[in-house]
């Protein structure tokens, strides 16, 4: 399988603080990579060091096999970008944000009107493109950012918190957009502090904390690691004790061996929050 | 090379299309203040007044039009970009996009020029109105395309070097401002003392105040001063790439 993003030794410090640090990663041609970890954790200064928007200190990236400081101009011909903030020029409607964007990347006259109609189609947006950007929901900006982002055809498209902020349905509807494009062949690599997004949408997961990648593997191998169930228990009615075993028969026996003092006890299967507290002692939402 | 032209236009397209969609409201914005000191100055101040031979109010013309060159050049040049790049973060898709430096520059650095030249233009017909000049040559022109370039340059500086925007405010009133009232717009250099003289030669709108004001009252053209001009459009330029190169640090 084709290697489309290679780091080797990463490494991003603003004077003293280290924002990534030796980050060796490697994500496959069609693959939807997640880079989960709490705010704070590194993930957006990664993709800004992926994309050209920001030096690395130390390291080397490769996309598609082009070297990032050495063919930037390649780069940016193979890649697509949806910050977590807008970038949109809010003294333009989307037709024309889309047109700009269609211009910048050398797609020819004749064929800028019918690309933004299809993408515009895509996403659900045909209705609002003549509308000034600041008059779009916020899930309708995210969606277009996605289809303004997908104009020039990229090979890899890097999602930046692409549902931070959007309500439940919205962000349903994001994930079926996200998948359909992988389905099309498109590389997904996405950032994201929703464990659950991860686990919906992953092929693999590369877990941060504090600049370091503590974690990396499909969902179900890194459950594995600590165990594909997890017994909460609720101890004394104040704070909440996580156990983690390999399976629900080895659980269950555990909790008949439990005094008769603890009365919530929830047996569920282990998600990847479980994974980032045994490896950090802490939660995904916690800095 | 038509890649580039291409690539230039693809970034000025955008402010052209903001232009286009407010070009009276931008023209009145721009004339406002140069037609006040034409007023107040030309024909309160110093009317009746002469200096080196010409009337005061044909004097300053030349004067006004440098300031509004430099002032709208600098201003439509740095301001959108500045806005562009901190508060609508859109100049990030720029960035990405697989346009070079030297497109994104110019690109950015021409709109300011236009509009330099379409304020000039517009306070010059208003101005002739008023004040006949004397003897405008080929040079004139020249000279004003020359300024808006250099101001539009030093715009885009200030504006990806900027962290916030007190830096640019303060950048405008340090430096923008004593710039246009103290670069022989509104007097004659030979009138102050040599010491000044000299520091006032420091900044790029006096060379440009000497130029537009030769080319059009027909005095010798100062093409020292010319050149130098340019030596200060030259300089911004390349320092417009120092700065590009500092916004992914």
């Amino acid at each position: 399988m084709e290697e489309v993003i290679a780091t080797r030794n990463l490494t991003k410090k603003y004077k003293d603080v280290c924002a990534v640090e030796d980050l060796n990663l490697s994500v496959n041609s069609g693959e939807i990579f997640g880079f989960l970890g709490p705010n704070g954790a590194g993930k957006t200064t990664t993709i800004r060091v992926l994309t050209t928007l920001t030096k690395p200190t130390s390291g080397s990236i490769w996309i598609s096999g082009f070297d990032v400081e050495k063919e930037p101009a390649k780069v940016k011909e193979l890649i697509g970008v949806v910050q977590q903030h807008l970038t949109f020029d809010l003294d333009l409607s989307l037709s024309e944000n889309m047109e700009l964007h269609a211009r910048l990347h050398h797609i020819p006259s004749n064929e800028r009107k019918q690309r933004i109609c299809e993408l515009l189609e895509f996403v659900g947006l045909t209705n609002q493109s003549e509308k000034m950007v600041d008059e779009l929901s916020g899930g309708m900006k995210k969606a277009a950012m996605i289809a303004r982002a997908l104009i020039h055809k990229p090979k890899v498209l890097f999602l930046d918190e692409p549902t931070v902020g959007l309500d439940v349905q919205v962000r349903r509807k994001m994930w079926d957009l996200i998948r359909s494009l992988s389905r099309n062949g498109t590389t997904i690599f996405l950032t994201t502090h929703y464990i659950e997004e991860a686990e919906a949408l992953c092929q693999r997961v590369g877990i941060v904390h504090q600049g370091h990648l503590i974690a990396l593997g499909a969902p179900s191998e890194l459950r594995q690691k600590v165990g594909m169930v997890t017994v909460e228990i609720l101890v004394d009615g104040s704070f909440t004790r996580y156990e983690h075993f390999a399976d629900r028969e080895t659980a269950n026996r555990y909790v008949q061996r439990l005094s008769s003092d603890h009365k919530t006890i929830i047996i569920r299967d282990s998600n990847l929050e479980d994974v980032f507290v045994e490896l950090t002692g802490k939660k995904v939402g916690e800095t | 090379m038509m890649d580039t032209l291409r690539d230039i236009y693809a970034v000025v397209w955008v402010d052209l299309r903001f232009l286009s969609r407010n070009l009276g409201k931008t023209m009145a914005l721009t004339l406002v203040a140069p037609i006040l000191y034409l007023l107040a100055f030309g024909y309160g101040l110093g009317r009746g007044a002469n200096i080196e031979g010409f009337s005061y109010l044909q004097f300053i013309v030349p004067g006004i039009l440098a300031l509004t060159a430099m002032t709208t050049a600098f201003n439509t040049s740095g301001l959108k970009l500045h806005v562009d790049r901190l508060f609508f973060k859109c100049f990030d898709e720029t960035l990405m996009s697989p346009v070079s430096a030297f497109s994104i520059i110019v690109g950015k650095a021409l709109i300011g020029v236009l509009r330099g030249l379409l304020s000039s233009a517009a306070l010059l017909l208003a101005c002739l109105v008023f004040s006949p000049l004397p003897a405008v040559s080929w040079l004139f022109p020249l000279s004003l395309v020359v300024t808006c370039f250099t101001f539009s340059f030093l715009g885009v500086i200030v504006a990806l070097l900027a962290k916030t925007h007190q830096d640019m405010t303060l950048f405008m009133s340090l430096v923008v401002l004593p710039m246009a009232f103290l670069s022989g717009t509104f007097f004659s250099l030979s009138q102050v003392p040599t010491a000044l003289r000299i520091i006032l030669n420091l900044s790029p709108l006096t060379h440009a105040c000497l130029c537009l004001r030769a080319s059009a009252l027909g005095q010798p053209f100062p093409w020292i001063s010319f050149l130098i001009l340019i030596a200060f459009g030259a300089v911004f330029f390349s320092l417009c790439f120092v700065a590009l190169n500092r916004t992914n640090k």
